[in-house]
């Protein structure tokens, strides 16, 4: 963990902020700008999330090196409300925007790894990866 | 990788065709590519990023804020690609519940099965299709030790899974009516209470139930209400509504069904159906029960199931080969 920088998530343009971090990071690892515009993606995707049903968390996001492989790591974290039934939320064309091909399958997709932990009253925690091919 | 840089040298060469010379023939080269793209899981915004740099290839000298354009159109095309995505694991899911229903309805098939009876004194033809792959329909044939032929006939309004889960209920009910309580109304009155007692509340079947004997050359039926059939009277070639009155099955536990007889004499024809028949839809509105008359006159001369596949047949034809409603149709014809 050479490398860890984390945005607060309190208003809409933290949202921003976090995207912003993401490009940077992702340019830096040496990621083509479509593998760019996807982490950038993803992040809103989480940002958003957490702006909306959380209120605040953070976004943190961490440069990886294991066996010479390098990635990019996505932390979303909040100790908002949680979600409930995490098998539904994942499930394609569930999101409340009617599945307008975003939401948290969405960010999934764009992203290697994807990993949600999440517990009713406690908060949400969303470890997202993409590595560098 | 190199099936991706294969498509990138493709595009390289289509784009670079077309903006020498706008043709169609370089535009159908574009076409040709998109199918690929699509072949292969190319998502939007690769695509984007392609052409991108193919531009910069080509034209060195473009304006940096004609390429930056593209970043732009980069970041708007992401949801695009993400429904695109999600669209092909849609799609994907669709084919495995598919195969999963035409299992199911395999299943049902096998389940509902009922060996029409082999006497002498009765031809029988009897014809189930369903609209869906699962069907609602339902009918059921018992022969007793008395030679006595039971026919049942139901449907469960609406149609579909829902509606196929809820007939194999029907058929279990029946199989296990005791041998000795064939009588229609208390065949009906049985499953009534099964349905009743087991059955979602928004949920209703009609069925009617016909027993014959040999012996006497009686039919007994009851119906609760279900679609009448007809009866077709030899002696003097007219067609009647077999009319029956009686509840749904499935909306009051303490109904009581009545019985009907007739005396069936030698070429009489006893035709029951299920709604789907009769709410066969052409051009021209619903069919009337008129114009299906026609139809069994047309058939009459055949073997009994020759004649319900014949209608069958003609009925599809009429509405454009689209079933709207599960289809049932059985014909006894008395040798007698
Ligand atoms: N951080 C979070 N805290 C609490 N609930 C959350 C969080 N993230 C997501 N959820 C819940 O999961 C649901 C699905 O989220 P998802 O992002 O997939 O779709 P959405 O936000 O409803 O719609 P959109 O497609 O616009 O993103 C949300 O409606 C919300 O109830
Ligand atoms: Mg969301």
């Amino acid at each position: 963990m050479e490398f860890q920088s984390c945005v607060k998530i309190i208003n809409e343009w933290d949202i921003v902020a976090a995207r912003q971090l993401g490009r940077n990071v992702a340019k830096e690892l040496g990621f083509g700008t479509v593998d760019q515009a996807r982490i950038t993606t993803a992040i809103s995707e989480l940002a958003r999330n957490i702006y909306l049903y959380a209120g605040q968390g953070s976004v943190s996001i961490e440069k990886l090196n294991i066996n010479g492989k390098s990635g990019l790591k996505i932390i979303a974290e909040d100790q908002g409300p949680g979600i409930e039934d995490i098998r539904r939320v994942m499930e394609d064309g569930y999101t409340t925007s009617g599945g307008l091909g975003a939401g948290l399958p969405g960010a999934k997709r764009l992203m290697d790894d994807f990993d949600i932990e999440s517990i009713p009253g406690e908060g949400t925690k969303i470890i997202a990866t993409k590595w560098l091919r | 990788m190199d099936i991706r840089e294969n498509m990138e040298k493709k595009y390289h060469e289509a784009l670079s065709t077309y903006l020498k010379d706008q043709n169609e023939q370089a535009l159908y080269q574009g076409q040709k590519i998109s199918r690929l793209h699509i072949k292969y899981n190319i998502s939007p915004e690769e695509i984007i990023s392609m052409h991108k740099n193919n531009l910069m290839e080509l034209y060195p000298e473009l304006p940096g804020k004609v390429l930056d354009s593209f970043d732009f159109l980069l970041e708007v095309m992401m949801g695009y690609g993400i429904a695109y995505r999600e669209h092909q694991s849609l799609r994907h899911q669709q084919q495995e519940l598919k195969t999963e229903i035409e299992i199911a309805a395999n299943v049902q098939h096998t389940l509902l099965e009922t060996e029409i009876p082999d006497i002498k004194a009765l031809e029988i033809g009897a014809i189930s299709v369903p609209a869906r792959q699962m069907n609602g329909d339902y009918y059921h044939f018992v022969q007793d030790e008395n030679e006595r032929i039971g026919v049942g006939i139901a449907d469960v309004i609406g149609k579909g899974i829902p509606a196929a889960l809820c007939m194999s209920m029907i058929k279990y009910a029946m199989d296990s009516l005791p041998e000795h309580r064939h009588e229609p109304k208390s065949v009906l009155e049985s499953l009534n209470r099964v349905v009743e007692h087991n059955v979602d509340p928004s949920m209703f079947i009609t069925m009617f139930y016909g027993l014959y004997d040999p012996h006497d050359r009686q039919f007994s039926y009851a119906s609760a209400g279900h679609e009448p059939g007809f009866y077709y009277d030899a002696a003097t070639g007219a067609f009647s509504d077999l009319d029956a009155k009686g509840l749904l099955l499935g909306v009051d536990k303490k109904t009581r069904y009545r019985q009907y007889e007739k005396t069936v004499n030698r070429g009489d024809m006893i035709i029951l159906l299920s709604d789907g028949v009769t709410e066969c839809r052409t051009n021209d509105g619903f069919i009337e029960r008129e114009t299906l008359i026609g139809l069994i006159k047309k058939n009459m001369h055949l073997q009994a199931q020759e004649m319900v596949n014949n209608i069958y047949k003609q009925l599809e034809k009429m509405q454009n080969f689209q079933l709207r409603d599960d289809f049932t149709l059985i014909i006894l014809k008395s040798n007698v």
